[in-house]
């Protein structure tokens, strides 16, 4: 690099262009702008703004009934929306004591591994779009449709889902939906395969990513990384090892690790995570099948305080009507307390702070979004690299903008 | 249990084999048709929308999966879609706008060339959405004239694409002194855009 | 504990996690044994947020770090708590890079001060905005709306 001469400031001799990265670039990311000064092409430093698309969930749900917040929860990581809304049912849970039955969590686990997968495949799907591989995008996008169908089986609606209550799910699988499951099952790793062959060992993939936006295991603990980013840097840090929810310790799998925590790193995690995911969903679906009887049909625990009674019983008991009344206006208590809680989110530990005071909304509801957290290490991840290298890098931190605002 | 399916039950049978779209009206001759200008030009138009997708937050994973395969919307002209204002002509905003956001719509707005129509895609865009807090702006109507609202959180492709046709529907009919008529001025004025 | 003593409060452990308090001057001192110790090692600040309590005097406001010891898989709680009328706190920012945004977005809802903090400004609010939204007496909607029909939902 050449000497440069320090010039007075004000000068007009500046030798490093600024550009502005702004909120409005091109669809996939969402809103975040980077002002970034660039010497020639190469990245000297680079600020970020964020808070474009800041709703104030935290204040909104001082606010809400629980039943009311899971809609808000649905919006934070919208790509992967189902693993959300378990993880704030799962803190309820925790808060109130519930144990759910073996099939629920079974059936919890598909769906958020599913959203897991649809997550990954978005992510990886939108580097290769970035690097200028258009196509992998459109032949991926066809398998979330797939998924869509099967959340539109169980609950209704494909993106913002607001799936299953405290302590389950509302109605129970249908046949239907374990068809569509078994035809995702059928479909989807040979496409994944396809994909893995467009990009794993492509020259000229290979050559834009490895060695781009590196970050070493201690800075990136230090950032508090977590999720895929974490683990390409080495870590093996997975919140459903840790500190196993929702049965996930009967279930066999490991955790992809990468080394030096560069694109190449963080798209190879990623696309392992998804292999890995579509394991437990094997195994998963055969421990479903093996319930048999009156255990097949059971798809909620018994908490009559926070779940809805059945309808006939609602019309004929007078506990089932009472109960039926106040969940449904919402208005009853949670216990006092205060609870962190996490689970393993796409993007890596989403947490819930969640402090109560007896009342019918929580007194204080905190989201730890990952997404927010690792943003804050891009200046130093694109320090010294190329301009292109900046969005590459962008994409593949998997940065998305309701998480990073809520 | 799963209440049955009541509408869309029956297939309808076709009543021919392929279907033809109808040209605009106009009074046919040996090797000329003549028809009016605005026809004219606006069958042109609607039918090569190049549109913005402004999105911000959970809608624009809904449109990216109408840009998919699935739900294709380049079939109806907009195959390029253009992320600079300069070059297009429908601005769809996708997703909630929040009060820090909304200079840089109306910015994005202003730098559109006329004729510009907007498309406000998803319940935050039109109204606010669920999000009635302090940031969030209460629907982008209150900064820039929308044209077609899609309700919906979020709304389903089919239900874009359906908003999508009625701006088509719009830009097929558009009287071509519009945009410099009083009443247009006029309208503008309300937003305070010169 | 044996280093601190007294000065450590308000141990308890609602749902299995460990919470302590102290004064809010201590807690770079705390946070940074609890960092070095070889035995506790809690290298790793999960998260940092701050709850308004509006009736306690004095102690309005809360600023309750996670941190996390990966290695023995140990989860803890620390709060400190400070007046509202001069909510100043010195920043983590130097040990735990990860604070550095969480403390702006602290700031920006609730106005704790964080001393020596590199870049304190409003994060997820519009910058022109001159109160801290999260604090109990805010309420939730924006009250400069005129288009809201209140005969029809009930409030008038």
């Amino acid at each position: 690099m050449s000497e440069h001469v320090t010039l007075p400031e004000g000068n007009v001799e500046k030798h490093t262009t600024t550009i502005n990265l702004g909120p409005t670039h091109p669809a996939t990311h969402g809103v975040f702008q980077n002002i970034i000064e660039l010497d020639g092409e190469t990245v000297v430093s680079a600020e970020q703004t964020v808070g474009y698309i800041h709703r104030a969930f935290e204040k909104i749900a001082e606010h809400r009934a629980p039943y009311q917040i899971t809609p808000l929860t649905d919006r934070l990581n919208y790509c992967s929306a189902p693993l959300n809304n378990f993880g704030w049912h799962i803190t309820c849970e925790r808060l109130l004591g519930i144990k759910t039955p073996k099939r629920v969590d079974y059936l919890r686990i598909i769906i958020m591994e599913l959203s897991r997968i649809s997550d990954h495949l978005i992510c990886n799907s939108i580097v290769g779009v970035d690097s200028g591989a258009f196509s992998g995008f459109l032949y991926l996008m066809q398998y979330r449709e797939l998924i869509y169908e099967i959340y539109e089986e169980i609950c209704g609606s494909r993106l913002t889902t607001n799936m299953g209550r405290i302590g389950g799910f509302e109605r129970n699988f249908t046949n239907q939906a374990f068809e569509k499951l078994e035809r995702f099952m059928k479909e989807w790793p040979p496409a994944l395969k396809e994909f893995d062959e467009m990009f794993v060992r492509n020259r000229i993939f290979m050559d834009r990513t490895i060695g781009v936006g590196p970050i070493s295991a201690e800075r990136a603990l230090n950032y508090g990384f977590t999720g895929p980013n974490l683990r390409a840097a080495g870590v093996d840090y997975d919140v459903r090892i840790h500190t196993p929810y929702s049965s996930y310790e009967d279930f066999d799998f490991t955790i992809p690790v990468g080394s030096t925590g560069d694109c190449y790193d963080r798209f190879l995690v990623r696309d392992q995570e998804m292999w890995q995911s579509m394991e437990i969903i094997k195994q998963a679906y055969q421990k479903v099948q093996e319930f048999k009887g009156a255990e097949a049909e059971v798809y909620h625990a018994d908490v009559p305080d926070f779940y809805l009674p059945d309808k006939k019983d609602v019309y004929t008991k007078m506990e089932a009507l009472i109960y039926h009344f106040k969940i449904i206006m919402g208005e009853t208590a949670l216990p006092v307390g205060e609870i962190y809680s996490s689970i393993e989110g796409a993007n890596g530990e989403l947490g819930f702070y969640l402090i109560t005071d007896g009342g019918r909304a929580p007194y204080r509801l905190h989201f730890r979004r990952p997404c927010f957290i690792y943003y804050q290490a891009y200046s130093e991840l694109t320090k010294g690299g190329l301009l292109s290298d900046a969005i590459i890098t962008m994409s593949s931190l998997n940065l998305i903008a309701g998480e990073l605002d809520a | 249990m799963a209440r049955p399916v009541q509408y869309n039950i029956t297939d309808k049978p076709l009543e021919k084999p392929y279907s033809i779209v109808q040209g605009p009206e106009g009074y046919m001759g040996e090797g000329f048709f003549a028809s009016k200008l605005s026809d004219v030009v606006g069958l042109a138009r609607k039918n090569s929308i190049w549109p913005l997708p402004f999105a911000t937050s959970c809608c624009g994973i809904e449109f990216m999966a109408l840009m998919a395969s699935h739900y294709d919307l380049a079939r109806f002209g907009s195959e390029r879609v253009s992320f600079t204002p300069r070059q297009c002509d429908l601005l769809m905003v996708i997703g909630t706008i929040a009060k820090k956001m909304a200079p840089v719509v109306k910015q994005v707005y202003l730098q559109m060339a006329e004729p510009r129509w907007v498309l406000a895609m998803g319940a935050c865009a039109s109204s606010g959405g669920i999000f009635d807090t302090y940031s969030v702006l209460q629907g982008i109507d209150q900064i820039i004239p929308v044209d077609v609202y899609v309700p919906g959180c979020p709304p389903r492709p089919e239900a874009v694409i359906d908003g999508f046709l009625r701006v088509q529907e719009l830009v097929g009919s558009e009287n071509l002194r519009r945009r410099n008529s009083p009443k247009y001025k006029e309208l503008m004025e309300t937003y305070g855009i010169q | 504990m044996e280093k601190f003593g007294e000065q450590l409060t308000g141990w308890e452990e609602p749902y299995g996690m460990l919470t302590f308090t102290s004064d809010k001057n201590m807690n770079l001192k705390v946070l940074q044994f609890l960092y070095d110790d070889a035995e506790l090692g809690f290298r790793f600040m999960t998260d940092l947020c701050a709850v308004h309590y509006p009736n306690e005097e004095g102690k309005e406001l809360a600023v309750v770090y996670h941190l996390h010891n990966l290695k023995e898989n140990v989860r803890i709680r620390y709060k400190i708590f400070t007046a509202i009328e001069k909510p100043d706190v010195y920043t983590a920012s130097a040990l735990f890079s990860a604070a550095n945004w969480m403390e702006r977005e602290t700031y920006d809802f609730f106005g704790v001060n964080f001393l020596g903090h590199p870049n304190l400004k409003r994060i997820l609010n519009i910058d022109e905005m001159d109160y801290f939204p999260l604090r109990k007496e805010y309420p939730l909607e924006d009250q400069k709306r005129t288009d809201k029909d209140d005969e029809m939902f009930g409030r008038d």
